[in-house]
């Protein structure tokens, strides 16, 4: 058998276009040959290069759950060159597709346990994937808990994934935007993530935090869940680096000897502490 | 492995049947003052009287800018054409020295960790390798220091030691070596017993690996990374001349309605390299980007690749615009 060429993309056609925020699109995506549909799997935590052809390749998470056949999503903002030739598609387009790359997070160790989903601005993407693996799998996991914030109410993305969260009796969903970031018919609450997440103190006893969202929140939100209780295997977080390949070659992502795209993106805080934090 | 002799004018013979045979011929070859492997036809062509050439050979198996597909827009719908093995010619690579030869093995290390690399591949496939041992080297070389030595046969397909009847010792070390042999066999002669250490340039080892890469280990956050890049103009010199380096950009070339992703050579040492769209750069100063480069090579890549990522070539020495001598920062990192 000749060997495959990993940098030649599956190529997909855009189903559905919603858009999630000013600049912040979600595409959904589908195999145009079904022989690839059938054989492609993916597990939640992996992510993908999209590409407009055009333009180049972009890294993000696969923000579908692989629990939903048929189609994968993507979440970006229109920032770069690849964003918004990717942002001018439209539904319909053919555009590129290669993956699914990286490690995954360990649901299935999480199973009987309490989720703590945490997450800020564009970093919901990479949650969503685990958030509706976990509904959609409800009777594995105990309390789910959704601490969700953006700068504004208009930055907020998924916002009718949100209403439908926060109406469920079997989640707890918790929403926040930035001081200035309301408005007057906001009925959530006004704070930054981490001290939203010191105010609802969620428990620590069985319970796993998936921790996403920009550097910042990040390192303000590890000692609120150190004061809460939780030890650092049962902290996990994704992280993202400038990526080209995907699969350890470009030499982009390390952080320390460690590759994001190959030995993450998804990482407990026990293996956090190993590496160092400057190069993410 | 076979050791064989072959004399001055069995070489010309041996050469022309190489050429002769349809295989595209690379070798040192000197352009004002400036070696680098070229295509040649004729033995008259190749360079004699130099230590290195400017290049690694890296390009023969990893080419500076690579289609790797290309692609139409037709009616709304993508049409891909993959790269293709058989568009690679079959190559001779003569006269290459002992420091690029072994420099193979850590860029395949890099190719095909994990997912094999199509292109790559196709190229190392197609590609033999007639390696020169050394006679000559300069305050730059080091190969003792890493794994390597003036005769080392890694990588090479046939190594050639040049004796002072202008004959040489031949020893045919793979099967593609003996396919290059048995273009012209009845010019090998049965060895003649000759050593081939006594032809080699004696080059002491300069530092002890072992000692350096537990030294590395302790020294992520070491002053010395800031110490010793200060003067780095941070222009991807070394990299460039690297027979090792393999870090690389994937651009587009797009023109109406026909486009190529193509893959070309980067360098760790550019600020832009790791820089995020938001404006995030996990590697903002250059004494980030000199360490990246040490520990990959000399950390990381022994690590996770079992490979060091380093010939001891001295190239990046003598290309280096500020004189960044890595011999020199090695060698003060070991003593630390």
């Amino acid at each position: 058998m000749s060997e495959q060429n990993t940098y030649l993309p599956y190529l997909m056609t855009i189903e559905k276009v919603i858009k999630e925020a000013p600049g912040v699109k979600t595409y959904r995506l589908k195999f145009q040959d079904e022989a690839e549909a059938e054989a492609f799997e993916f597990k939640a935590g992996q992510f993908g290069e999209y590409s407009a052809f055009d333009e180049g390749e972009s890294t993000f998470c696969i923000a579908s759950s692989p629990t939903r056949k048929g189609y994968i999503e993507c979440t970006f903002r229109d920032t770069g060159r690849v964003t918004s030739g990717l942002a001018s598609l439209e539904e319909g387009s053919t555009m590129g597709f290669r993956g699914p790359y990286g490690n995954v997070f360990p649901m299935e160790e999480w199973k009987g346990k309490n989720l703590l989903f945490i997450a800020g601005g564009i970093a919901l993407p990479p949650m969503r994937c685990v958030i509706w693996n976990a509904l959609d799998l409800r009777e594995n996991f105990k309390d789910i808990t959704i601490v969700y914030g953006a700068k504004t109410v208009n930055d907020l993305v998924y916002k009718s994934e949100l209403k439908e969260w926060s109406d469920r009796p079997d989640v707890k969903m918790v929403t926040t935007v930035d001081p200035g970031g309301e408005n007057a018919d906001w009925k959530g609450e006004i704070g930054f993530v981490p001290t939203i997440v010191d105010k609802v103190a969620p428990s620590a006893e069985n319970t796993i935090a998936i921790v996403c969202g920009p550097p910042i929140m990040i390192k303000f939100t590890f000692p609120v869940l150190e004061k809460l209780g939780f030890k650092d295997d049962q902290i996990y977080t994704t992280l993202e680096n400038r990526m080209k390949c995907g699969v350890g070659k470009c030499g982009r992502c390390n952080v320390g000897k460690l590759y994001i795209c190959k030995d993450g993106p998804v990482f407990s805080k026990e293996e956090l502490n190993l590496i160092p934090a400057e190069e993410y | 492995m076979e050791t064989k002799y072959i004399n001055k004018s069995g070489i010309e013979q041996w050469f022309n049947a190489i050429v002769s045979s349809g295989k595209r011929v690379f070798a040192p070859v000197n352009s004002r003052g400036q070696v680098d492997f070229k295509p040649v036809k004729k033995l008259s062509e190749v360079a004699d009287e130099y230590i290195q050439t400017t290049q690694s050979i890296k390009a023969s198996v990893y080419p500076k800018a690579e289609v790797l597909f290309s692609y139409e827009k037709v009616n709304g719908k993508v049409n891909l054409t993959d790269f293709d093995p058989e568009s690679v010619a079959e190559t001779v690579l003569w006269k290459v020295h002992p420091c690029d030869a072994a420099g193979f093995k850590p860029l395949s290390a890099i190719f095909n960790w994990d997912t094999a690399d199509k292109l790559h591949n196709a190229h190392l496939v197609k590609t033999s390798v007639i390696s020169f041992s050394c006679a000559a080297a300069d305050e730059s070389c080091f190969c003792t220091s890493v794994n390597g030595s003036p005769g080392n046969t890694a990588g090479s397909d046939i190594q050639l030691t040049m004796l002072p009847d202008g004959g040489a010792i031949a020893e045919i070390l793979t099967f593609k070596g003996e396919t290059l042999v048995a273009l012209m066999p009845n010019v090998f002669e049965a060895d003649k017993g000759e050593k081939k250490e006594k032809y080699l340039v004696d080059l002491p080892t300069r530092f002890n690996l072992e000692e350096v890469n537990a030294k590395l280990n302790k020294a992520f956050n070491s002053t010395v990374w800031k110490e010793q890049s200060e003067r780095c103009l941070g222009c991807g010199a070394c990299a460039f001349v690297c027979p090792t380096c393999a870090c690389f950009d994937i651009q587009e070339d797009a023109h109406g309605s026909k486009g190529r992703r193509i893959r070309c050579w980067d360098a760790c040492g550019f600020a832009m390299f790791t820089l995020h769209t938001s404006g995030h750069n996990p590697r903002e100063h250059q004494s980030q980007r000199w360490r990246q480069r040490i520990l990959h090579k000399f950390s990381y890549m022994p690590e996770r690749l079992s490979v060091v990522g380093c010939t001891g070539c001295g190239r990046c020495s003598r290309a280096c615009p500020v004189d960044m001598n890595i011999l020199e920062h090695i060698t003060s990192i070991a003593k630390q």
